[in-house]
Protein backbone atom coordinates (compact mmCIF):
# COMPACT_ATOMS: atom_id res chain seq x y z
CA UNK A 1 0.00 0.00 0.00
CA UNK A 2 1.20 3.50 -0.87
CA UNK A 3 0.08 4.59 1.98
CA UNK A 4 2.41 3.03 3.90
CA UNK A 5 5.28 5.66 3.19
CA UNK A 6 3.68 7.75 5.32
CA UNK A 7 3.26 6.03 8.26
CA UNK A 8 5.98 7.05 11.47
CA UNK A 9 6.98 4.85 14.02
CA UNK A 10 6.31 7.17 17.21
CA UNK A 11 8.35 5.88 20.11
CA UNK A 12 5.60 5.87 23.50
CA UNK A 13 7.69 5.53 26.98
CA UNK A 14 5.95 5.24 30.18
CA UNK A 15 6.81 7.46 32.63
CA UNK A 16 5.94 8.15 36.61
CA UNK A 17 5.53 12.30 36.99
CA UNK A 18 8.67 12.71 38.79
CA UNK A 19 11.91 14.17 38.55
CA UNK A 20 14.59 12.57 36.13
CA UNK A 21 12.83 10.48 34.38
CA UNK A 22 12.67 12.47 31.27
CA UNK A 23 16.62 13.24 32.11
CA UNK A 24 16.78 9.03 32.17
CA UNK A 25 15.28 8.73 28.46
CA UNK A 26 17.16 11.43 26.81
CA UNK A 27 20.53 10.24 28.65
CA UNK A 28 20.03 6.75 27.52
CA UNK A 29 19.16 7.70 23.57
CA UNK A 30 22.23 9.86 23.27
CA UNK A 31 24.40 7.39 24.62
CA UNK A 32 23.01 5.30 21.93
CA UNK A 33 23.28 7.81 19.14
CA UNK A 34 19.73 8.17 18.75
CA UNK A 35 18.38 11.78 17.69
CA UNK A 36 14.80 13.08 18.60
CA UNK A 37 12.88 14.51 15.92
CA UNK A 38 10.17 15.99 18.07
CA UNK A 39 8.41 15.20 21.40
CA UNK A 40 6.14 16.09 23.71
CA UNK A 41 4.64 14.69 27.29
CA UNK A 42 1.37 14.00 27.51
CA UNK A 43 0.28 13.80 31.77
CA UNK A 44 -2.30 11.75 33.74
CA UNK A 45 -3.09 10.67 37.11
CA UNK A 46 0.36 10.72 38.65
CA UNK A 47 2.30 8.95 35.30
CA UNK A 48 2.67 10.33 31.89
CA UNK A 49 3.92 8.86 28.42
CA UNK A 50 6.42 10.52 26.74
CA UNK A 51 5.86 10.49 22.89
CA UNK A 52 9.14 11.22 20.88
CA UNK A 53 9.94 10.82 16.72
CA UNK A 54 13.38 9.53 16.66
CA UNK A 55 15.71 8.63 13.93
CA UNK A 56 16.19 5.14 14.80
CA UNK A 57 13.47 3.35 16.47
CA UNK A 58 14.17 0.19 16.54
CA UNK A 59 17.29 1.26 18.11
CA UNK A 60 15.61 3.51 20.93
CA UNK A 61 13.16 0.79 21.46
CA UNK A 62 15.50 -1.55 22.29
CA UNK A 63 18.06 0.91 24.21
CA UNK A 64 14.97 2.09 26.16
CA UNK A 65 13.57 -1.38 26.99
CA UNK A 66 17.03 -2.64 28.13
CA UNK A 67 17.14 -0.16 30.99
CA UNK A 68 13.70 -1.28 32.20
CA UNK A 69 11.31 0.94 30.50
CA UNK A 70 7.91 0.31 28.83
CA UNK A 71 8.18 1.57 25.85
CA UNK A 72 5.97 0.61 22.35
CA UNK A 73 5.58 1.41 18.67
CA UNK A 74 2.76 3.76 17.67
CA UNK A 75 1.91 4.74 13.74
CA UNK A 76 1.43 8.50 13.34
CA UNK A 77 1.66 10.60 10.27
CA UNK A 78 3.40 14.08 9.97
CA UNK A 79 1.78 16.97 7.85
CA UNK A 80 3.66 19.98 6.32
CA UNK A 81 2.28 23.22 6.96
CA UNK A 82 3.50 26.38 6.20
CA UNK A 83 5.69 28.17 8.53
CA UNK A 84 3.45 31.37 8.95
CA UNK A 85 0.73 32.91 10.30
CA UNK A 86 -2.30 30.90 9.26
CA UNK A 87 -0.18 27.78 8.42
CA UNK A 88 -1.62 25.70 11.33
CA UNK A 89 -5.43 26.52 10.34
CA UNK A 90 -4.64 25.55 6.50
CA UNK A 91 -3.92 22.10 7.93
CA UNK A 92 -7.16 22.18 10.57
CA UNK A 93 -9.54 23.16 7.95
CA UNK A 94 -8.56 20.44 5.46
CA UNK A 95 -8.58 17.26 8.66
CA UNK A 96 -12.16 18.89 9.69
CA UNK A 97 -13.23 18.84 6.35
CA UNK A 98 -11.82 15.49 5.62
CA UNK A 99 -13.89 14.55 8.98
CA UNK A 100 -10.07 13.51 10.55
CA UNK A 101 -10.52 13.16 14.47
CA UNK A 102 -7.30 13.73 15.80
CA UNK A 103 -6.68 11.59 19.02
CA UNK A 104 -3.34 13.81 19.89
CA UNK A 105 -0.70 15.83 18.37
CA UNK A 106 2.65 17.74 18.41
CA UNK A 107 4.51 19.94 16.40
CA UNK A 108 7.48 21.79 15.37
CA UNK A 109 9.05 24.30 13.01
CA UNK A 110 12.34 23.54 11.51
CA UNK A 111 14.74 24.92 8.60
CA UNK A 112 12.28 22.84 6.01
CA UNK A 113 9.22 24.20 6.88
CA UNK A 114 6.35 23.11 10.18
CA UNK A 115 5.36 19.99 10.96
CA UNK A 116 1.94 18.58 12.53
CA UNK A 117 2.38 15.43 13.85
CA UNK A 118 -0.84 13.76 14.18
CA UNK A 119 -2.29 10.49 16.00
CA UNK A 120 -5.58 9.50 14.28
CA UNK A 121 -7.84 6.47 14.72
CA UNK A 122 -8.03 4.77 11.62
CA UNK A 123 -4.34 5.74 10.42
CA UNK A 124 -4.65 4.72 6.58
CA UNK A 125 -7.93 5.96 6.21
CA UNK A 126 -6.92 9.15 7.48
CA UNK A 127 -4.16 9.11 5.28
CA UNK A 128 -6.41 8.81 2.13
CA UNK A 129 -8.79 11.68 3.27
CA UNK A 130 -5.87 13.92 3.88
CA UNK A 131 -4.00 13.50 0.64
CA UNK A 132 -7.68 13.57 -1.40
CA UNK A 133 -7.96 17.10 0.92
CA UNK A 134 -5.40 18.55 -0.61
CA UNK A 135 -2.64 17.96 1.99
CA UNK A 136 0.97 17.29 2.46
CA UNK A 137 1.97 14.41 3.84
CA UNK A 138 5.82 13.82 5.15
CA UNK A 139 7.69 10.66 3.90
CA UNK A 140 8.69 8.48 6.62
CA UNK A 141 12.41 8.30 4.94
CA UNK A 142 12.36 11.80 5.74
CA UNK A 143 12.67 10.96 9.58
CA UNK A 144 13.74 7.36 9.65
CA UNK B 1 -28.93 0.26 85.12
CA UNK B 2 -29.89 -2.86 84.03
CA UNK B 3 -32.11 -4.52 81.33
CA UNK B 4 -31.85 -7.75 83.01
CA UNK B 5 -30.56 -7.62 86.12
CA UNK B 6 -31.00 -11.58 86.80
CA UNK B 7 -29.06 -12.76 83.87
CA UNK B 8 -26.33 -9.50 83.31
CA UNK B 9 -25.27 -10.25 87.54
CA UNK B 10 -25.64 -14.17 87.20
CA UNK B 11 -22.24 -15.37 89.10
CA UNK B 12 -20.62 -18.19 90.33
CA UNK B 13 -22.17 -21.59 90.64
CA UNK B 14 -25.48 -20.47 89.28
CA UNK B 15 -23.44 -18.98 86.13
CA UNK B 16 -22.01 -22.10 85.76
CA UNK B 17 -24.93 -24.03 85.97
CA UNK B 18 -26.47 -22.78 83.35
CA UNK B 19 -23.54 -22.61 81.04
CA UNK B 20 -23.18 -25.91 81.46
CA UNK B 21 -26.87 -27.12 80.24
CA UNK B 22 -26.75 -24.10 77.52
CA UNK B 23 -23.04 -25.91 76.34
CA UNK B 24 -25.11 -29.44 75.98
CA UNK B 25 -27.69 -27.88 74.49
CA UNK B 26 -25.58 -26.34 72.00
CA UNK B 27 -23.57 -29.07 71.47
CA UNK B 28 -26.19 -31.55 70.58
CA UNK B 29 -27.84 -29.01 68.41
CA UNK B 30 -24.29 -28.69 66.64
CA UNK B 31 -24.93 -32.06 65.33
CA UNK B 32 -27.95 -31.01 62.91
CA UNK B 33 -25.33 -29.74 60.50
CA UNK B 34 -23.40 -32.16 58.93
CA UNK B 35 -20.21 -30.22 58.80
CA UNK B 36 -19.88 -30.88 62.82
CA UNK B 37 -20.97 -34.30 62.53
CA UNK B 38 -17.99 -34.48 60.73
CA UNK B 39 -15.68 -32.87 63.04
CA UNK B 40 -17.06 -34.20 65.96
CA UNK B 41 -15.99 -38.04 64.36
CA UNK B 42 -12.77 -37.05 63.30
CA UNK B 43 -11.51 -35.71 66.74
CA UNK B 44 -13.55 -38.72 68.31
CA UNK B 45 -15.88 -36.82 70.53
CA UNK B 46 -19.95 -36.79 70.89
CA UNK B 47 -21.50 -34.57 72.96
CA UNK B 48 -22.05 -36.84 75.88
CA UNK B 49 -18.64 -36.35 76.50
CA UNK B 50 -19.38 -32.54 78.32
CA UNK B 51 -19.76 -33.54 81.57
CA UNK B 52 -18.38 -30.12 82.99
CA UNK B 53 -17.02 -26.33 81.24
CA UNK B 54 -13.78 -27.26 81.11
CA UNK B 55 -14.92 -30.12 78.65
CA UNK B 56 -15.34 -28.12 76.20
CA UNK B 57 -11.38 -28.40 75.67
CA UNK B 58 -11.88 -31.94 73.97
CA UNK B 59 -14.10 -30.11 71.41
CA UNK B 60 -12.49 -29.10 67.68
CA UNK B 61 -12.53 -25.75 67.02
CA UNK B 62 -14.45 -23.82 64.43
CA UNK B 63 -12.98 -21.97 61.41
CA UNK B 64 -14.01 -19.10 59.58
CA UNK B 65 -13.35 -20.72 56.62
CA UNK B 66 -15.67 -23.64 57.49
CA UNK B 67 -18.79 -21.61 57.64
CA UNK B 68 -17.90 -20.27 54.60
CA UNK B 69 -17.28 -23.28 52.75
CA UNK B 70 -20.68 -24.12 53.82
CA UNK B 71 -22.52 -21.80 51.51
CA UNK B 72 -25.02 -20.85 51.01
CA UNK B 73 -27.12 -23.24 53.72
CA UNK B 74 -24.53 -25.76 55.02
CA UNK B 75 -23.79 -24.38 58.32
CA UNK B 76 -27.47 -23.91 59.35
CA UNK B 77 -28.76 -26.38 62.09
CA UNK B 78 -32.82 -25.58 62.00
CA UNK B 79 -35.16 -25.97 58.81
CA UNK B 80 -34.93 -23.14 56.82
CA UNK B 81 -38.53 -22.33 57.46
CA UNK B 82 -37.57 -21.62 61.05
CA UNK B 83 -35.47 -19.32 59.65
CA UNK B 84 -36.72 -15.40 59.53
CA UNK B 85 -33.81 -13.70 58.30
CA UNK B 86 -29.69 -14.07 56.91
CA UNK B 87 -27.58 -11.54 56.83
CA UNK B 88 -23.88 -12.16 54.82
CA UNK B 89 -20.24 -11.31 56.02
CA UNK B 90 -18.24 -8.30 54.49
CA UNK B 91 -15.35 -8.41 52.47
CA UNK B 92 -14.72 -11.89 51.46
CA UNK B 93 -13.61 -12.94 48.06
CA UNK B 94 -15.79 -15.03 46.11
CA UNK B 95 -19.15 -16.00 48.11
CA UNK B 96 -19.88 -14.75 51.51
CA UNK B 97 -20.35 -16.12 54.87
CA UNK B 98 -23.84 -16.45 54.98
CA UNK B 99 -25.59 -16.37 59.00
CA UNK B 100 -28.83 -17.02 59.76
CA UNK B 101 -31.34 -16.37 62.11
CA UNK B 102 -34.50 -17.94 64.07
CA UNK B 103 -36.93 -15.44 65.51
CA UNK B 104 -35.84 -16.78 68.87
CA UNK B 105 -31.94 -15.93 67.19
CA UNK B 106 -33.34 -12.43 66.55
CA UNK B 107 -35.29 -11.81 69.96
CA UNK B 108 -31.66 -12.73 72.25
CA UNK B 109 -29.88 -10.17 69.56
CA UNK B 110 -32.24 -7.48 70.54
CA UNK B 111 -31.57 -8.37 73.76
CA UNK B 112 -28.34 -7.97 74.10
CA UNK B 113 -28.21 -4.57 72.12
CA UNK B 114 -31.20 -3.75 75.10
CA UNK B 115 -29.01 -4.46 78.25
CA UNK B 116 -25.85 -2.79 76.09
CA UNK B 117 -28.06 0.42 75.63
CA UNK B 118 -29.66 0.48 78.76
CA UNK B 119 -26.14 0.03 80.29
CA UNK B 120 -24.53 3.12 79.19
CA UNK B 121 -27.74 5.12 80.26
CA UNK B 122 -30.01 5.05 77.26
CA UNK B 123 -33.64 4.91 77.97
CA UNK B 124 -36.83 5.18 75.98
CA UNK B 125 -36.01 8.96 76.52
CA UNK B 126 -33.13 8.42 74.16
CA UNK B 127 -33.33 9.80 70.62
CA UNK B 128 -31.03 7.71 69.00
CA UNK B 129 -29.43 7.86 65.95
CA UNK B 130 -28.43 4.75 63.84
CA UNK B 131 -25.57 5.52 61.22
CA UNK B 132 -24.25 2.45 60.09
CA UNK B 133 -24.95 0.49 56.91
CA UNK B 134 -28.23 -1.11 56.99
CA UNK B 135 -28.99 -4.02 54.69
CA UNK B 136 -26.95 -7.23 54.80
CA UNK B 137 -23.79 -6.06 57.18
CA UNK B 138 -25.30 -6.75 60.57
CA UNK B 139 -24.72 -3.74 62.53
CA UNK B 140 -27.41 -1.67 60.79
CA UNK B 141 -30.74 -3.93 62.01
CA UNK B 142 -29.26 -5.14 64.88
CA UNK B 143 -28.82 -2.13 66.88
CA UNK B 144 -32.39 -0.91 65.19
CA UNK B 145 -34.01 -3.67 66.97
CA UNK B 146 -32.42 -3.34 70.34
CA UNK B 147 -33.06 0.71 70.24
CA UNK B 148 -36.61 0.26 69.89
CA UNK B 149 -36.59 -2.39 72.26
CA UNK B 150 -35.80 -0.02 75.44
CA UNK B 151 -38.29 2.42 73.26
CA UNK B 152 -35.57 5.00 72.52
CA UNK B 153 -37.08 6.56 69.37
CA UNK B 154 -34.46 5.37 66.68
CA UNK B 155 -33.22 7.17 63.19
CA UNK B 156 -32.37 5.03 60.47
CA UNK B 157 -30.10 7.08 58.97
CA UNK B 158 -27.47 4.58 57.93
CA UNK B 159 -24.19 5.69 55.83
CA UNK B 160 -23.66 8.55 54.14
CA UNK B 161 -25.18 12.41 53.57
CA UNK B 162 -22.87 13.71 56.67
CA UNK B 163 -24.28 17.32 56.30
CA UNK B 164 -27.62 15.73 56.30
CA UNK B 165 -26.90 13.35 59.20
CA UNK B 166 -25.59 16.61 61.02
CA UNK B 167 -28.77 18.06 60.41
CA UNK B 168 -30.73 15.66 61.69
CA UNK B 169 -29.07 15.27 65.33
CA UNK B 170 -29.48 19.01 65.68
CA UNK B 171 -33.12 19.02 64.01
CA UNK B 172 -34.05 15.87 66.03
CA UNK B 173 -32.08 16.47 69.22
CA UNK B 174 -30.34 13.54 68.81
CA UNK B 175 -28.56 12.37 72.08
CA UNK B 176 -26.98 8.99 71.54
CA UNK B 177 -25.42 7.78 68.04
CA UNK B 178 -23.91 4.32 66.74
CA UNK B 179 -20.78 4.44 64.03
CA UNK B 180 -17.60 3.76 63.08
CA UNK B 181 -15.07 5.10 65.18
CA UNK B 182 -13.48 6.73 61.84
CA UNK B 183 -17.00 8.17 60.48
CA UNK B 184 -17.76 9.77 63.93
CA UNK B 185 -13.98 11.95 63.57
CA UNK B 186 -15.65 12.12 59.82
CA UNK B 187 -18.67 13.76 61.05
CA UNK B 188 -16.68 15.83 63.98
CA UNK B 189 -14.96 17.76 61.26
CA UNK B 190 -17.95 18.29 58.85
CA UNK B 191 -19.81 19.45 61.68
CA UNK B 192 -17.05 21.80 62.74
CA UNK B 193 -16.94 23.16 59.03
CA UNK B 194 -20.81 23.69 58.84
CA UNK B 195 -20.53 25.53 62.35
CA UNK B 196 -23.02 22.27 64.24
CA UNK B 197 -23.45 22.73 67.75
CA UNK B 198 -24.42 18.84 67.96
CA UNK B 199 -25.28 20.01 71.77
CA UNK B 200 -27.75 17.40 72.18
CA UNK B 201 -25.44 14.36 71.25
CA UNK B 202 -23.73 12.57 74.86
CA UNK B 203 -23.80 9.34 73.82
CA UNK B 204 -21.58 7.84 71.20
CA UNK B 205 -21.52 3.67 70.47
CA UNK B 206 -18.75 3.14 68.05
CA UNK B 207 -17.82 -0.62 66.66
CA UNK B 208 -17.20 -2.29 63.60
CA UNK B 209 -12.92 -1.13 63.76
CA UNK B 210 -10.50 -1.03 66.22
CA UNK B 211 -9.87 2.19 67.82
CA UNK B 212 -7.68 3.75 70.22
CA UNK B 213 -7.70 5.78 73.46
CA UNK B 214 -6.57 8.88 71.73
CA UNK B 215 -9.11 8.64 69.20
CA UNK B 216 -11.50 8.10 72.43
CA UNK B 217 -10.04 11.17 73.93
CA UNK B 218 -10.64 12.81 71.02
CA UNK B 219 -14.22 11.61 69.63
CA UNK B 220 -15.13 12.46 73.52
CA UNK B 221 -13.88 16.62 73.43
CA UNK B 222 -14.99 17.02 69.73
CA UNK B 223 -18.06 15.44 69.54
CA UNK B 224 -19.10 16.41 72.85
CA UNK B 225 -19.75 12.69 73.75
CA UNK B 226 -19.20 9.49 76.51
CA UNK B 227 -17.79 7.14 74.07
CA UNK B 228 -18.29 3.57 74.45
CA UNK B 229 -16.59 0.42 72.79
CA UNK B 230 -18.83 -2.24 70.98
CA UNK B 231 -17.12 -5.43 70.15
CA UNK B 232 -19.26 -8.41 67.92
CA UNK B 233 -19.29 -10.18 64.80
CA UNK B 234 -21.72 -11.53 62.34
CA UNK B 235 -20.87 -15.04 63.72
CA UNK B 236 -22.05 -13.83 67.01
CA UNK B 237 -25.45 -12.09 65.95
CA UNK B 238 -23.52 -9.11 65.01
CA UNK B 239 -22.60 -6.40 66.86
CA UNK B 240 -22.91 -5.96 70.75
CA UNK B 241 -21.67 -9.69 72.15
CA UNK B 242 -19.72 -7.42 74.25
CA UNK B 243 -19.94 -3.50 75.10
CA UNK B 244 -18.09 -1.52 77.44
CA UNK B 245 -19.85 -0.63 80.36
CA UNK B 246 -19.32 3.04 82.27
CA UNK B 247 -15.98 1.69 84.10
CA UNK B 248 -14.62 1.91 80.54
CA UNK B 249 -12.32 -0.95 81.42
CA UNK B 250 -12.82 -3.68 78.94
CA UNK B 251 -16.00 -5.12 77.47
CA UNK B 252 -18.93 -7.39 78.94
CA UNK B 253 -19.33 -10.43 77.31
CA UNK B 254 -22.67 -11.57 78.15
CA UNK B 255 -21.85 -14.71 80.07
CA UNK B 256 -24.89 -16.83 79.35
CA UNK B 257 -24.98 -16.30 75.51
CA UNK B 258 -21.49 -16.73 75.09
CA UNK B 259 -19.01 -18.70 76.61
CA UNK B 260 -15.29 -18.00 76.08
CA UNK B 261 -12.15 -19.18 76.42
CA UNK B 262 -8.47 -17.68 75.60
CA UNK B 263 -6.13 -19.69 73.92
CA UNK B 264 -2.75 -19.63 72.70
CA UNK B 265 -3.10 -19.26 68.89
CA UNK B 266 -0.25 -21.39 67.68
CA UNK B 267 -0.83 -24.42 69.95
CA UNK B 268 -4.29 -24.29 70.95
CA UNK B 269 -3.81 -24.28 74.40
CA UNK B 270 -6.08 -22.98 76.36
CA UNK B 271 -4.56 -19.41 78.60
CA UNK B 272 -4.66 -19.03 82.14
CA UNK B 273 -7.11 -15.95 83.18
CA UNK B 274 -5.36 -12.51 82.64
CA UNK B 275 -2.94 -13.52 79.74
CA UNK B 276 -3.49 -12.41 76.37
CA UNK B 277 -4.52 -14.35 73.81
CA UNK B 278 -7.28 -15.42 70.85
CA UNK B 279 -10.42 -15.79 71.65
CA UNK B 280 -12.37 -18.56 71.55
CA UNK B 281 -16.21 -17.97 71.46
CA UNK B 282 -19.04 -21.11 72.16
CA UNK B 283 -22.60 -19.19 72.16
CA UNK B 284 -24.20 -21.09 74.39
CA UNK B 285 -28.13 -20.31 72.90
CA UNK B 286 -27.51 -19.82 68.70
CA UNK B 287 -30.06 -21.59 67.14
CA UNK B 288 -30.02 -20.87 63.39
CA UNK B 289 -26.26 -21.08 62.95
CA UNK B 290 -24.62 -22.68 66.32
CA UNK B 291 -20.78 -22.70 66.76
CA UNK B 292 -18.57 -24.47 68.49
CA UNK B 293 -15.18 -23.07 69.92
CA UNK B 294 -15.36 -20.32 67.12
CA UNK B 295 -11.78 -18.86 66.47
CA UNK B 296 -12.77 -15.05 66.35
CA UNK B 297 -8.78 -14.25 65.12
CA UNK B 298 -9.19 -11.23 67.41
CA UNK B 299 -6.73 -10.67 70.70
CA UNK B 300 -7.60 -10.13 73.80
CA UNK B 301 -7.52 -11.15 77.60
CA UNK B 302 -9.87 -12.26 80.92
CA UNK B 303 -9.46 -9.43 83.61
CA UNK B 304 -9.63 -11.88 86.48
CA UNK B 305 -11.24 -9.08 88.53
CA UNK B 306 -15.01 -8.49 88.96
CA UNK B 307 -16.11 -5.36 87.34
CA UNK B 308 -17.66 -2.86 89.94
CA UNK B 309 -20.98 -2.61 87.89
CA UNK B 310 -21.90 -5.90 89.30
CA UNK B 311 -21.93 -8.00 85.62
CA UNK B 312 -18.68 -10.37 86.79
CA UNK B 313 -15.43 -10.62 84.86
CA UNK B 314 -14.73 -9.02 81.36
CA UNK B 315 -12.73 -8.84 78.32
CA UNK B 316 -10.02 -6.69 77.93
CA UNK B 317 -10.74 -3.90 74.86
CA UNK B 318 -9.10 -6.23 71.34
CA UNK B 319 -5.76 -5.49 71.01
CA UNK B 320 -4.70 -7.37 67.62
CA UNK B 321 -5.44 -9.90 65.46
CA UNK B 322 -4.09 -13.78 65.64
CA UNK B 323 -3.71 -13.53 61.50
CA UNK B 324 -3.30 -10.86 59.03
CA UNK B 325 -6.49 -9.52 58.84
CA UNK B 326 -7.30 -5.90 58.42
CA UNK B 327 -10.38 -4.09 59.17
CA UNK B 328 -10.58 -1.54 56.25
CA UNK B 329 -13.50 1.42 56.75
CA UNK B 330 -14.99 -1.58 58.72
CA UNK B 331 -14.14 -4.39 56.30
CA UNK B 332 -12.67 -7.14 56.85
CA UNK B 333 -9.89 -8.26 54.12
CA UNK B 334 -7.08 -10.67 53.94
CA UNK B 335 -4.24 -9.26 52.21
CA UNK B 336 -4.57 -12.85 50.21
CA UNK B 337 -7.78 -11.59 49.36
CA UNK B 338 -5.91 -8.22 47.82
CA UNK B 339 -3.31 -10.19 46.24
CA UNK B 340 -5.95 -12.59 44.40
CA UNK B 341 -7.87 -10.09 43.05
CA UNK B 342 -5.13 -7.82 41.47
CA UNK B 343 -3.42 -11.10 40.22
CA UNK B 344 -6.48 -12.05 38.26
CA UNK B 345 -5.94 -8.94 36.52
CA UNK B 346 -4.19 -9.68 32.98
CA UNK B 347 -2.36 -6.24 32.81
CA UNK B 348 -1.10 -6.33 36.58
CA UNK B 349 2.24 -8.11 36.33
CA UNK B 350 2.85 -9.51 39.75
CA UNK B 351 4.76 -6.90 41.06
CA UNK B 352 2.08 -4.19 43.10
CA UNK B 353 2.26 -3.01 46.77
CA UNK B 354 -0.99 -2.13 48.73
CA UNK B 355 -0.67 0.50 51.76
CA UNK B 356 -3.58 1.41 54.44
CA UNK B 357 -3.21 4.54 55.87
CA UNK B 358 -5.35 6.49 57.73
CA UNK B 359 -6.20 10.19 56.56
CA UNK B 360 -7.88 12.71 57.90
CA UNK B 361 -9.26 9.73 60.36
CA UNK B 362 -10.43 7.95 57.26
CA UNK B 363 -8.63 4.45 56.16
CA UNK B 364 -7.53 4.77 52.56
CA UNK B 365 -6.04 2.13 50.54
CA UNK B 366 -3.30 3.03 47.64
CA UNK B 367 -2.55 0.48 44.88
CA UNK B 368 1.06 0.73 43.25
CA UNK B 369 1.00 -1.29 40.66
CA UNK B 370 3.59 -2.15 37.70
CA UNK B 371 1.65 -2.96 34.81
CA UNK B 372 2.54 -6.13 32.40
CA UNK B 373 5.21 -4.48 29.76
CA UNK B 374 3.33 -6.49 27.03
CA UNK B 375 0.06 -4.79 27.88
CA UNK B 376 1.47 -1.31 27.42
CA UNK B 377 0.24 0.10 23.54
CA UNK B 378 1.12 3.60 24.37
CA UNK B 379 -1.84 5.42 24.70
CA UNK B 380 -2.26 7.39 27.87
CA UNK B 381 -6.05 6.39 27.35
CA UNK B 382 -5.32 2.66 27.59
CA UNK B 383 -3.10 3.49 30.84
CA UNK B 384 -6.03 5.22 32.97
CA UNK B 385 -8.25 2.63 31.96
CA UNK B 386 -6.18 0.22 33.17
CA UNK B 387 -6.26 2.61 36.56
CA UNK B 388 -10.22 2.06 36.67
CA UNK B 389 -10.30 -1.43 35.93
CA UNK B 390 -8.23 -2.00 38.97
CA UNK B 391 -9.94 0.01 41.46
CA UNK B 392 -12.98 -1.64 39.84
CA UNK B 393 -12.24 -4.84 40.42
CA UNK B 394 -11.27 -4.25 43.95
CA UNK B 395 -14.49 -2.32 44.61
CA UNK B 396 -16.43 -4.97 43.16
CA UNK B 397 -14.77 -7.92 44.76
CA UNK B 398 -13.99 -6.44 48.17
CA UNK B 399 -16.11 -3.17 48.40
CA UNK B 400 -13.28 -1.22 49.25
CA UNK B 401 -12.44 2.41 47.39
CA UNK B 402 -9.02 2.90 46.53
CA UNK B 403 -6.67 4.96 44.71
CA UNK B 404 -4.24 2.90 42.12
CA UNK B 405 -1.05 4.43 41.12
CA UNK B 406 0.93 2.67 37.88
CA UNK B 407 4.27 2.95 38.39
CA UNK B 408 7.79 2.27 36.85
CA UNK B 409 8.75 -1.81 35.65
CA UNK B 410 11.52 -2.24 38.85
CA UNK B 411 10.74 0.98 40.92
CA UNK B 412 8.42 -1.75 43.72
CA UNK B 413 10.29 -3.66 46.23
CA UNK B 414 11.28 -7.54 45.40
CA UNK B 415 10.97 -9.67 47.94
CA UNK B 416 13.13 -12.71 48.88
CA UNK B 417 11.05 -15.29 50.42
CA UNK B 418 7.69 -14.02 51.36
CA UNK B 419 6.13 -11.57 49.93
CA UNK B 420 4.74 -8.57 51.74
CA UNK B 421 2.53 -7.22 49.31
CA UNK B 422 0.25 -5.41 51.74
CA UNK B 423 1.61 -2.89 54.57
CA UNK B 424 -0.47 -1.27 57.06
CA UNK B 425 1.22 2.00 57.62
CA UNK B 426 -2.23 3.40 59.89
CA UNK B 427 0.66 2.62 63.38
CA UNK B 428 -0.93 2.27 66.31
CA UNK B 429 -4.61 1.80 66.34
CA UNK B 430 -5.56 -1.55 68.44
Amino acid sequence: MAEKKYLIKQISIFSENKPGRLAAIAKALQEAGVNILAFSIAEANGFGVVRALVNKPDLAHTTLTDIGFMVSFTDVIAVAMRDEPGGLFEIARILGEAGINIEYSYAYSGKDGAVLILRVDQVEEGVEKILAAGGTLLDVSLFQ
Amino acid sequence: MFWNREMETISGEDLEALQLSRLKWTVHHSQNVEFYRRKFRDAGVTPDDIKTLDDVEKLPFTYKKELRDAYPFGNIAVPMKQVVRIHTTSGTTGKPTVVSYTRQDLDNWSELIARNLTMIGLTDEDVFQNAVNYGLFTGGLGFHYGGEKIGATVIPSATGNTKRQIEMIDDFGVTAIHCTPSYGMHLVEVAEEMGASLDSLRIGIFGAEPWSENMRKELETRLGVEAFDSYGMSEMYGPGAAFECPEHDGLHLWHDFYFAEIIDPETGERLPDGEKGELVITPLVKEAMPLVRYRTGDITRIIPDDCPCGRGRRLARISGRADDMLVIRGINVFPSQIEHTLLSIPEVGDQFMVYVDRINHLDEMTIEVEMNRESFSGELADLAGLQRKVAGAIKESLNLRTTVKLVALGSLPRFEGKARHVVDRRGEIW
